[in-house]
C-alpha cells in the first residue's frame, strides 16, 4: 500500500527551535545542512576556480583564438553525439536488463544480475585496450560508443533494478484491472515509476562519457577530452587545454539544465510504508531464449573480451610483474587511497544528499547541480587544479594521500550525493518529524533516525566512489604521494613500455578488487534475495 | 527496512576511526611535499621516463651513494605541466625528461639552474642546452620501422618525404601526439622552412596514415604485419623484443635509418635539468654526474637500447653506432619553437 506523507503538524513546529524567522527559514531551510552543503559544493568547485584563474590569465585574444574555431564546434558536436548515443544505448541496455532480472521468470536471473553490474569494475582503458588487441584497425566514434556503453550501462542498470524491485506493484495492478495490456502498463506505469532512477543513471552515463579519456584516446574518437589530453601532450600547452576544458564545463551545464528541465516536479514514487510486496513476474515462455541469448551476448562483449584478451597477453609475453610484495603494496595503496577518497566523499555528500531530499527547492537544486559541474572534467584537469590548490593554499597537504582523496571527492561527489538523496527520499520524513516533536534535538535526530535510515544509501554511494576511485588514473598520476604506486599506475607503467604480460596481473587484480563492492551493490539492491514468495 | 540504531552508531564510529587512521597514515608522508634541504641525502626526481626503464639505474645510484631518490613517475608532458604549475614552490630537485622539448619548455620559464661545466662538457654541443640549463643523457634516432615480409629493402624510401607518395597510401603508422613526432616536425621547419613542413603534413594526412596512440602500438602492428611501415624512435624495437622474449633481430619489424642527412633521421635526447633551488645541492649534482658516468651510459645502451651520449661507450646491439648515422645537421636547441609546430600539426587534421 502507498501511504501519503503525513506532512502536517510536527513539521510546522520544527522551525521555531532553530530560532530562525519564518521568511528566512523559507529562503534557507535547514541552516545547518545548508552551511555544510555549501561547504561541500565549494570543495567540488575548486577545479572551476582554477580554470577561471588560468583561463583569465590567457587573455581574451588567446581565448578567442582557441575557442572560435571550426575544430571546437566539431569537437563539441562529436562529444555531445557520443554522449547521446552511449546514454541512449545504456538506457535501453540498463532498463532492459533490469526488467528481465527483476520482473520476469528468466532462468538464472540472479546470476545475470551480478554479471550485468560487473562491467562497473572494468576501467574503460582496459576494455578499450582489450578491444583493439582483439579486433584489428578498430577506431573511431562507433567503436568508442560500443566500449563506453559496455562499461557504463551498470550506472543505469543498478538504480533501475533497485527501483523496479522497490516499486509498488499496486499501480500496475490497477492499470491492468482498468484494461491496459502488459505492454501499455509497462510504458505508461512502470517506465514512469522508474523514471527518476533512469534519469539519474542516464545523467551519470552522459557525464562519464564527456569525462572519459581511456576509451576515446585508445580508440581515437576525437572528443573534447581527447583534445584536452592531446593539448597537454602537444607542446605542453596548458592554456589551450584549459580553454577547451571551459567548453566542457559549458556542455555539462547544458546537460544538467536539460536533465533538470525534464524532471517532473514533485514526482515521487517511493513506497512510503506498508509491507514490501513483490510484483508478479512475467512468464517469458519461448521468449526466454532470445532474452537469455541477449544477456549472454552482452556479458561476453563486456566481460569476456577483456578477460580473454588479458589472458592472451599474459601467456604471450615474457615480462612479469615485480615481486609479490610489490603487487601487494600496489593493491594496498589502491585500496587505501580509494577508501580514503570514499570516506571523504561521503562526508561531503551526506549534507548535500540530505538537503536535496529533505529541503527540496531552488537552493537545494542549485547546490546539487553545482556539485555535478566538475564531474565531467577530465582527471588531468582536476589533477592540475588540485596541484594549484595544494601549492598555493594547502601546502602541507601537497603530494599526500589527502589531496588525492580530495581529488576523488571533487570528481565523484555526484555519485555519492545521488545515492544518499535517493535513500533519504525513500525514508519517510514523518519519522524525523515525530522524533523532533518528541523533543529530540537536531543532532540526536540525525544520529538516531536520519543516518540509520540513509545508511544503505551511504553504503551504496561509498561503494560506487570506491570502485570508481580504484580505476582513476590521470588525477592519481599527478597527485599521488611521490613514490606511491597503485594498481592503476602500475598498469600504466607496464603498458607504456609494451610489457603487457606484466600488466595483466595488475589489471586482473584491479578488476577483482573492484568486483567486490560491485557485488555488494547488487546484493544491496535486493537482486540476490531468494524468491520473495 | 529500518536499521537498528546501534549498527548505525557502529558505522559512524568506524568512519570516525577511519578518519583518524587517515590522519595517522597521512602524517607518515607529510614530508612528501617538503622540498628538503641541500645535502640531506634525499633528492626528489620527477621522471617522465618509464619506471621499468630507469628504476634499476636509480636503485644503483642509491646503493652507491647512500642518497635516497624519491621518484615521481608520470608522462613527460604531464610532469612538465606539473612543474610549470608548481613554479618555484616545486618539491622537485631534478626533472628527468623523455625529450628535449619538455626540458626546453621548463627552461623557458627560467626554472632550471645552469649545470656545472664538468657535466656539460661530457656531452656534444648538439645534445645539450646552449645556456647549460639541461643536458642530454641518452639519444634516440628517428627511424622508419618496416615489416620485412611486407616491404623489400629495395623499396624502402630514401627520404621521409617520399612517404607522402600515393604508393604508401594507408601504409604508414604515425603517432602525431607523441613528443618525438613533434620534434621531428620542428626539425623539418628548421631544415626546410615552414611551407615544406606544412606540405609534408598535408601529404601525410591525404595519404590516410594509420594513426596510433603511441610508438609501442605502431611497432607492435608493424611486427604483426597489420601496418607495413611506421615512423618511430629506434629503441621501441628493443622493448617489444624484450616482451616477446627475443632480441630485435628476432622480430619481423626492422629498422631503416634514412640516409643522406634526411630530416627523418633526426636524433633527439632524453635529458635532465636541475631545479633552481637545488643548484648547490651536492646530492642532486651527484645524481647528474651519475647519469653521465660510463656505467649508467652502458645501462642505457644495454637495457633501454638507447645511444649513449658520452664518447667512448658502445652503441646498443643491432644498430649502427651514432657516429655512423647520417644525421641531419640540426641543433636540438633550435627545436624550441614548438608553438608554430603545434599549430601546423593541429591544422593538418592529424590530431583532434
Amino acid at each position: 500500500m502507498t501511504v501519503t506523507t503525513p506532512d502536517a503538524g510536527p513539521a510546522r513546529n520544527g522551525p521555531a527551535r532553530f530560532g530562525v524567522p519564518g521568511r528566512l527559514r523559507r529562503l534557507a531551510p535547514r541552516p545547518a545542512l545548508l552551511v555544510a552543503s555549501t561547504a561541500a559544493v565549494a570543495v567540488a568547485l575548486v577545479p572551476l576556480v582554477y580554470l577561471a584563474v588560468r583561463t583569465a590569465e590567457a587573455g581574451a585574444e588567446r581565448i578567442g583564438a582557441e575557442l572560435w574555431t571550426e575544430r571546437v564546434g566539431l569537437l563539441a558536436a562529436r562529444s555531445l553525439g557520443l554522449a547521446a548515443v552511449v546514454t541512449a544505448a545504456c538506457v535501453v541496455l540498463g532498463v532492459g536488463t533490469a526488467w528481465l532480472v527483476t520482473r520476469t521468470d528468466l532462468p538464472g536471473r540472479r546470476f545475470f544480475a551480478v554479471l550485468a553490474a560487473l562491467p562497473l569494475a572494468v576501467p574503460t582503458y582496459i576494455a578499450a585496450f582489450a578491444w583493439v588487441s582483439t579486433v584489428d584497425r578498430l577506431e573511431g566514434f562507433w567503436p568508442a560508443a560500443l566500449v563506453l556503453t559496455l562499461c557504463s550501462y551498470p550506472y543505469v542498470f543498478l538504480p533501475v533494478a533497485a527501483a523496479l524491485r522497490g516499486a509498488d506493484p499496486a499501480q500496475e495492478e490497477v492499470s491492468r484491472s482498468l484494461g491496459r495490456g502488459d505492454w501499455r502498463t509497462f510504458t505508461d506505469v512502470t517506465l514512469r515509476q522508474i523514471r527518476p532512477a533512469t534519469a539519474a543513471g542516464a545523467l551519470l552515463v552522459a557525464l562519464y562519457v564527456l569525462a572519459d579519456f581511456g576509451a576515446v584516446s585508445i580508440l581515437r574518437a576525437d572528443t573534447f577530452t581527447r583534445a584536452i589530453f592531446v593539448a597537454f601532450d602537444l607542446g605542453f600547452d596548458r592554456t589551450g587545454a584549459l580553454v577547451l576544458s571551459c567548453v566542457l564545463v559549458a556542455l555539462t551545464v547544458l546537460l544538467l539544465a536539460g536533465e533538470t528541465a525534464t524532471r517532473r516536479r514533485g514526482a515521487r514514487y517511493a513506497r512510503l510504508g506498508g509491507a514490501r510486496r513483490p510484483a508478479n513476474r512475467l512468464r517469458l515462455g519461448a521468449a526466454r531464449w532470445p532474452a537469455l541469448a541477449a544477456l549472454v551476448a552482452v556479458a561476453v562483449l563486456a566481460l569476456g573480451v577483456p578477460a580473454v584478451s588479458l589472458a592472451r597477453r599474459l601467456v604471450s609475453g615474457v615480462s612479469r610483474p615485480g615481486a609479490l610484495t610489490e603487487v601487494a603494496t600496489a593493491a594496498g595503496n589502491s585500496l587505501w587511497l580509494s577508501l580514503a577518497g570514499a570516506a571523504l566523499t561521503m562526508l561531503l555528500a551526506l549534507p548535500l544528499g540530505l538537503l536535496t531530499a529533505r529541503a527540496p527547492g531552488p537552493v537545494a537544486t542549485v547546490l546539487d547541480r553545482l556539485a555535478y559541474l566538475a564531474h565531467a572534467l577530465p582527471g588531468v584537469v582536476i589533477g592540475l587544479s588540485l596541484i594549484f590548490f595544494g601549492i598555493t593554499v594547502a601546502r602541507p597537504l601537497y603530494q599526500t594521500s589527502w589531496l588525492l582523496a580530495l581529488a576523488y571527492a571533487t570528481l565523484f561527489l555526484p555519485l555519492a550525493v545521488g545515492s544518499v538523496a535517493g535513500a533519504a527520499a525513500q525514508a519517510p520524513p514523518g519519522l524525523e518529524e515525530v522524533a523532533r516533536s518528541l523533543g529530540r534535538g537536531p543532532l540526536a535526530v540525525l544520529r538516531t533516525v536520519t543516518l540509520p535510515l540513509t545508511l544503505p544509501g551511504i553504503g551504496a554511494g561509498a561503494a560506487l566512489v570506491f570502485l570508481t576511485g580504484m580505476k582513476e588514473l590521470p588525477a592519481t598520476l599527478l597527485l599521488r604521494p611521490t613514490g606511491t604506486d597503485t594498481l592503476a599506475t602500475e598498469l600504466w607503467t607496464a603498458t607504456s613500455v609494451g610489457a603487457y604480460a606484466a600488466a595483466a596481473p595488475y589489471a586482473a587484480l584491479l578488476v577483482a578488487i573492484s568486483a567486490l563492492p560491485t557485488w555488494w551493490l547488487v546484493a544491496r539492491g535486493g537482486l540476490l534475495d531468494k524468491e520473495d514468495r | 527496512m529500518p536499521v537498528p540504531a546501534r549498527r548505525s552508531l557502529a558505522a559512524v564510529a568506524a568512519a570516525g576511526l577511519l578518519s583518524f587512521g587517515l590522519v595517522a597514515c597521512g602524517s607518515g608522508e607529510d614530508d612528501a611535499g617538503d622540498p628538503g634541504k641541500a645535502g640531506d641525502k634525499i633528492i626528489t626526481v620527477y621522471s617522465g621516463r618509464n619506471e621499468n626503464l630507469v628504476k634499476p639505474l636509480l636503485d644503483k645510484f642509491s646503493q652507491q651513494t647512500g642518497i635516497t631518490v624519491k621518484t615521481r613517475y608520470a608522462t613527460t608532458a604531464q610532469l612538465a605541466a606539473q612543474l610549470l604549475e608548481e613554479g618555484d614552490k616545486s618539491p622537485a630537485d631534478a626533472f628527468f625528461a623523455q625529450d628535449a622539448g619538455a626540458l626546453g619548455a621548463v627552461a623557458k620559464r627560467d626554472m632550471f639552474a645552469p649545470l656545472p661545466a664538468a657535466d656539460l662538457e661530457k656531452v656534444p654541443q648538439a645534445y645539450r642546452a646552449r645556456n647549460g640549463q639541461w643536458v642530454g643523457v641518452s639519444a634516440r634516432a628517428r627511424v622508419l620501422t618496416y615489416n620485412a615480409d611486407a616491404v623489400p629493402t629495395a623499396e624502402l624510401p630514401k627520404s621521409v618525404f617520399e612517404l607522402t607518395d600515393p604508393k604508401w597510401k594507408g601504409k604508414v603508422g604515425v603517432a602525431p601526439t607523441n613528443a618525438s613526432f613533434q620534434a621531428f616536425v620542428t626539425a623539418i621547419r628548421v631544415q626546410h622552412g615552414d611551407q615544406k613542413a606544412k606540405d609534408f603534413l598535408a601529404g601525410l594526412k591525404a595519404n590516410e596514415p594509420q594513426i596510433r596512440d603511441n610508438n609501442v602500438k605502431i611497432v607492435e602492428d608493424v611486427d604483426k604485419g597489420t601496418i607495413p611501415v611506421g615512423l618511430v624512435n629506434h629503441y621501441y624495437l628493443g622493448e617489444i623484443a624484450k616482451e616477446k622474449g627475443t632480441t630485435p633481430d628476432g622480430l619481423k619489424a626492422k629498422l631503416h635509418f634514412f640516409p643522406g642527412g634526411d630530416t627523418g633521421a633526426l636524433v633527439n635526447v632524453a635529458g635532465v635539468g636541475v631545479l633552481k633551488r637545488s643548484a648547490e645541492d651536492p646530492d642532486t649534482r651527484a645524481f647528474v654526474d651519475f647519469l653521465l658516468n660510463p656505467e649508467s651510459q652502458k645501462h642505457f645502451a644495454e637495457q633501454t637500447f638507447e645511444y649513449p651520449v658520452v664518447a667512448g661507450i658502445a652503441a646498443p646491439a643491432g644498430v649502427p653506432p651514432l657516429t655512423d648515422l647520417d644525421t641531419p645537421d640540426i641543433d636540438l636547441n633550435d627545436l624550441d619553437t614548438l608553438d608554430a609546430t603545434i599549430t601546423l600539426i593541429k591544422d593538418s587534421g592529424l590530431v583532434p
